[in-house]
Formats: structure tokens, sequence, C-alpha cells
């Protein structure tokens, strides 16, 4: 699904590297983790697949279901299924949650040439997924995060991650600022998402979201680098022993 | 024996170019009064007058207008969806055929020849009234030169509750129309109405309104300019507001050249509010922009609340100016006013001025004003292109946001939703 191969990326204005070389691939139906102390590059990582700007490639390649997606606009990688569930959403006054979603959805769409989606199925659908995640109709009418809650706020990236059913989905610390039952809110919404056509990547400092969200693979990186890879376990011991230990075995 | 300094002066100029019409011997006055007026003022304004610092008035005051082209266009005819009374002026001149009949339950309509032909006429103690006051303390000769000329207009009354809103409707068919319309409106106590205008109106185009608000009266006015690129305008809307009465105002504007848009209010029973409004949309693309916005608003009662929430939004080159101002006088205690003035400036070639003023003599007010010039918010921006929004339907969904605060001030749902297709259709045509 997503194959990054011998990534390193520098920060546009400092000519500074973050990443040194990252190589990582996640199948289809699977859940990876990315887990790291803090500066290791695991935002840094989020932002570049996204396509924000500010960073500059200088080596390597990422592939989204074997096309290039280096060369692709912030707005085609998203046509193209990927989806970036921000570790802090951003408030934008004056547009409505809802009249964004539909814009986004039906942007997309007619990017992938399908038909746009009537207002009266796409408001069944808001409806019916909002409910799930929690997420009132007064929540929907409001300007996109503003005012909201920081459980609120990812609350809705998840929602917004349903209506747009994206192939690849990258989780950026979205379980910073929440508490336990926020945090088994939106870990519940990801789940439901799980599919053999789908997956995911969930960066985390932490390894509690890992108990709601059950990662098949764990890797964990360092100083722009995925110095160590493995099973749930691995996020077990990072738990237990912090990332002093692993850092020290593998240096 | 003739002085040969007269012939560089642009009002004897401007006054040679332009018959005084006819009319009673009250109208006829009025019109004298006005140009004298206008000559103890020092004539039309400079390019060093403070009040047009922003604004060169040149082109305003030259004899004749600069050609501007008449722009033709598929899109339907703005409120041609609403029921209302069409009242159509083609290049400044009332066109009986192409209007509606003037006959409306609760309001009496004239075109302004026919009021000033008679001797006895309400107009008669109306007409000029309202533009002498606003002329201090800051002097508005283009009003003045507009009183003494006007080549027509209508005057009306509104003694109940029309049911329809009554549509002014100027259209441009001339290259180098001259337009000059002055109106009168009297609301009478407890009456109510709505005013719409629409049409880039002549090559360059004169007009004020006189807005009487009786007590309890209500005043809703909604204007759409735009259109013509060299097209010109200097507008100005003198407002007096009686108890508890109400005067709400949206101006929409897109392209031209020139536009200078003044609004005067004055309060002067208590309670009442007026809530003034406008948005702008300027690409110097196609052609320059220049739109001034500029608001007077003076309280000389207890208890009012004024309202100004200006909005512009331009690229390539295009201006914006606002000026505005409240003068809270000595006795008008808990007065309530509100200035906003913003601009969204879509990349480095535009600009924007800004001149907010407070005054304020009374000693128990509440008042607030902000003035603020910005991009696009970049982060926004790329959230909403991480959503699959491509980016200048993003930037569209941005400056329509930016405008919203201006086009809520719209109450009328159906008029609020029109005005919002014909921004999204403005923006279409003027992508990137």
């Amino acid at each position: 699904m997503l194959e990054i191969k011998n990534l390193h990326v520098s920060l546009e204005e400092e000519d500074k590297a973050i990443l040194k070389g990252v190589d990582l691939t996640v199948e289809a139906g699977k859940v990876h983790a990315i887990m790291g102390p803090n500066g290791s590059g695991k935002s840094t990582l989020s932002y570049v697949l996204s396509g924000r700007d500010g960073y500059v490639v200088t080596d390597g390649s990422v592939a989204l279901k074997g096309e290039d997606l280096l060369e692709m606009e912030p707005e085609e990688r998203a046509a193209a299924g990927l989806f970036l569930a921000f570790q802090y959403p951003v408030e934008i006054p004056g547009v409505g949650n809802m009249t964004f979603l539909r814009t986004a959805v039906n942007a997309q769409r007619k990017a992938r040439g399908q038909e746009e989606m009537s207002a009266t199925d796409f408001l069944k659908e808001i409806r019916a997924k909002a409910k799930e995640l929690k997420i009132d109709a007064e929540m929907l009418k409001r300007p996109v995060n503003v005012g909201f809650s920081g459980g609120e706020k990812k609350r809705n990236e998840i929602l917004q991650m349903a209506m747009l059913e994206p192939a690849m989905c990258i989780l950026d610390e979205t379980d910073s600022g929440l508490d336990v039952d926020a945090m088994k809110l939106v870990a519940d919404g990801v789940n439901a998402l799980r599919s053999e056509g789908r997956g995911f990547l969930v960066i985390t400092h932490y390894q509690r979201l890992l108990n709601h969200i059950k990662p098949d693979v764990v890797h964990i990186m360092s100083d722009g680098r995925i110095v160590k890879s493995g099973g749930p376990e691995l996020a077990l011991e990072v738990e237990e022993n912090g990332y002093a230990d692993i850092l020290a075995e593998v240096a | 024996m003739a002085h040969p300094a007269q012939k560089q002066d642009p009002l004897e100029a401007r006054l040679a170019a332009h018959a005084m019409p006819e009319g009673a011997a009250w109208a006829r006055e009025a019109r004298e009064d006005a140009l004298s007026r206008l000559r103890a003022m020092g004539g039309l304004p400079g390019k060093r007058d403070e009040y047009w610092k922003f604004t060169d008035p040149t082109t305003l005051n030259l004899p004749e207008p600069p050609r501007a082209q008449c722009f033709a266009t598929d899109e339907s005819a703005p409120f041609s969806e609403i029921d209302r009374l069409r009242i159509v002026f083609v290049d400044g001149v009332f066109d009986a055929e192409a209007s509606d009949d003037l006959a409306l339950e609760g309001v009496e309509i004239e075109r302004l020849s026919d009021a000033q032909a008679r001797d006895i006429h309400w107009a008669r103690d109306a007409y000029g009234v309202l533009e002498t006051r606003g002329q201090t303390p800051v002097a508005r000769a283009h009003a003045a030169l507009n009183t003494a000329l006007a080549q027509d207009g209508v005057v009306i009354r509104v003694t109940g509750r029309p049911s329809k809103p009554i549509n002014l409707t100027y259209l441009h068919k001339s290259e180098v129309s001259d337009a000059i319309l002055h109106h009168l409106v009297k609301v009478e106590p407890g009456a109510e109405v709505t005013i719409l205008e629409n049409g880039p109106a002549a090559a360059r185009f004169s007009k004020v309104m006189e807005v009487e608000v009786a007590d309890d009266a209500r005043f809703h006015h909604i204007r759409l300019q735009g259109r013509d690129h060299e097209r010109r305008a200097a507008t100005h809307m003198f407002a007096r507001l009686g108890a508890r009465s109400s005067y709400k105002s949206f101006t929409m504007t897109v392209n031209g050249v020139l536009t200078r848009n003044e609004q005067v209010v004055e309060f002067t029973g208590n309670e009442a509010i007026a809530h003034i409004a406008g948005a702008a949309l300027g690409d110097g693309k196609d052609a320059p922009f220049h739109h001034d916005d500029t608001v007077f608003v003076t309280h000389d009662a207890t208890d009012c609340e004024s309202r100004q929430v200006f909005k512009k939004v331009v690229r390539n080159g295009a201006e914006g100016v606002f000026q505005g101002k409240i003068l809270v006088k000595k006795d008008a205690q808990r007065t309530d006013g509100y200035q906003l003035s913003q601009a969204l400036l879509l990349d480095d070639n535009a600009s924007f001025q800004a001149k907010p003023e407070l005054e304020i003599y009374a000693d128990d007010v509440q008042c607030s004003h902000g003035s603020t010039t910005g991009a696009i918010d970049e982060e926004a921006l790329f959230y909403l292109r991480s959503r699959g929004v491509p980016e200048d339907e993003a930037t569209d969904l941005l400056v329509l946001a930016f405008l919203a605060e201006a086009i809520d001030e719209i109450e009328d749902e159906s008029l609020r939703a029109d005005i919002l297709t014909r921004l999204q259709a403005w923006l279409d045509r003027h992508r990137g």
C-alpha cells in the first residue's frame, strides 16, 4: 500500500537533515505503529507524506499503491487515498464543518471521476457516522474546529477519515491531549475502519493508544531512521523500559 | 471681466457641462443653495485634500467622464428571483417602460422631477436637508454638487409596510454617460421598507440618497455595485434616525476603476440602531480597481447602537480604502459603537489603507474598532488541501469565510443566498 524507500528529508529554510534514510512498507489490511522519542522525525514523516511545504526530499522515494506520492499536490494525494489525522487540527473560522466535509468528499470523488454525492445522501451518511463518534449535530454546524475541545478536534479528524474512506490512514499523535474516555472513542472509530483494503500508520509517543488500536508491526524511530521493528511486544518493551534501553541496544 | 483663473477651476468647468434642471421655486432655491455651499467649501476636492488622501478625485472632477466600456453578461439580473417593484434608470435617466407601475400599497413613489415641479410637496422640506447636515464637520463636495445638478431620481415616502422591496436598477448603455441621481426616502413613524439597488449605472455615476427614518421605523438597504471595470462612482447616503428606529445597509462591490461610497449616519432619537456593512472584491488583472468606503456615524442620542463591518478582498494591484469615524457627542450616553475594517490581500501587489477614528465626548459608552490586513492563512489552506480540496477551491472557501461576517449582516435569507451565488461566480471568473 505505502512504500517508503531510503527517504531523506531536510528543512527547506535551514538545510538541516531530519529524515536520514527511512525504509518502511505498510501493507493493505495492516496497522503499523511508529514510536520514538521527541525529535526523532515521526511528525516530519507524516508532514512529508501529506505534502506540507517547508521540506525538501533530498533522496529516496514514496509510493502509494505504486504511484509516486512525492510528485503529487496535497489534494492529489488525498484523492489518491492518503489521509493524515493532524496532531493539531486547524481551526477555520467562517467555514462550516459540514460545508467543508461535503466540499472535500465531492472534490475527491470528482478527482477520481466519480459522481458527486447528493446533499441528502451526504447528510444521511454524516449523521450516522457522527453519531457513532458521539459528535452532535451542533458540532457539525459550527465552523471547522473553532471552539472545539482537544477531544472534539480529534474526533472530528476521525469523522473526516470515516467520510473520506481513504486507503492509507496516517494518525499523527492522535492520542495527545486525550483523556481515557476520549481515547477510547477515537480508537473505536479507527478500529471500525480497519479493513482488508486499508493500511494504517499510527504515530505515537506512548504505548497506551496501542492498547486500543492493536498494531501488527511496531517500529522504533530515532534520529531520522527506523532503528528497530518488531511485533506488538516492542511497544510494551518501550512502556516498561523507556526508549533509552532500546536505543542503547541498537547503537 | 472673466477671471483668468476660472478656466482652471474644475468646479466651473464641471458646472458648464450640466444645466441645472427646471423646477418650482423651492427646488431651484435648494439647488442654488447647494451651489453656494459648494463654492463656500472651496469647490471640488483636490489631491491634497485630507479626506481624499487615499483616493484621487481627479476623474470625478473632470467636466466629462473618461470612457467606460459596457460589459455584456449572460448572468441573470440581480434580485430577479425576488418579487420586487422595479424602477429602472438607463445611464441615469428614468425608463418608464422598463419600470413597473409605481403604485404600491404603503408607499408613494414619484420621479424627482415631478415632485420638484410642484409648489407644495413633502420633498420641499427634505431635498438637500440631510446632505447639508452631513457637510459638517467634513465637507462632501460631490454630494453638494449632486444636489445642485441632479438630473433624475425618485422620491419615496413610506407610510406603511409595502409587500415587496423597491428595486432601483441602474443600467449602463453609453460609454460616455455621466449620471447624476438624487433620491429621497422618507420612512414615516412605524413604517418599514427595503430598498435594493444594482447596476453599473454609467461611465461616471454620482448618487445621493437622503434617508429620513422616523421613530419606530425601519429601513433596509441592499446594494450590488459592479461589473463594468471602467465605471466610476461617487455615492453618498445621508441618514437621520429617529427613536427606536433601525437602519441596515449592505453593499457588495466588484470591479470598478473607482468607487467612493460614503455613508453619513446621524442618531437623533434614542435607542435606535444602524448596521452598515460592505464587501468588496477587486482583481486588478483586467482593469485597475480602487474601492473606498468612507463612513461617518454621529451619536447624538442615548442608548443607540452602531455597527460597521467592512471587508475587502484584493489582488493584482487592486486597492482598498476605509475611512470610518464614530463621533459620540457629550449627551449620547450608553452608546454602543463597533467598527471593523479588514482586508484580505491575495498577493503582494494589492493594497489596503485604513483610517479608523473614534471621537468620544460622553463618559458612559462602549466603543471599539479594529482594522486588520492579512493574507490567506497558509495553515488553513494546507488543511483543506490535505482533505482533497483543490487549491483554488480552498482559497475560495477561505475568501468566503473572510467575507462571511459582512454578508451575515444581510437579514433576508434568500437575498443572502443570491449574493453568495454571485460572489462564487465572481470568484470562478477570477481564478489565479
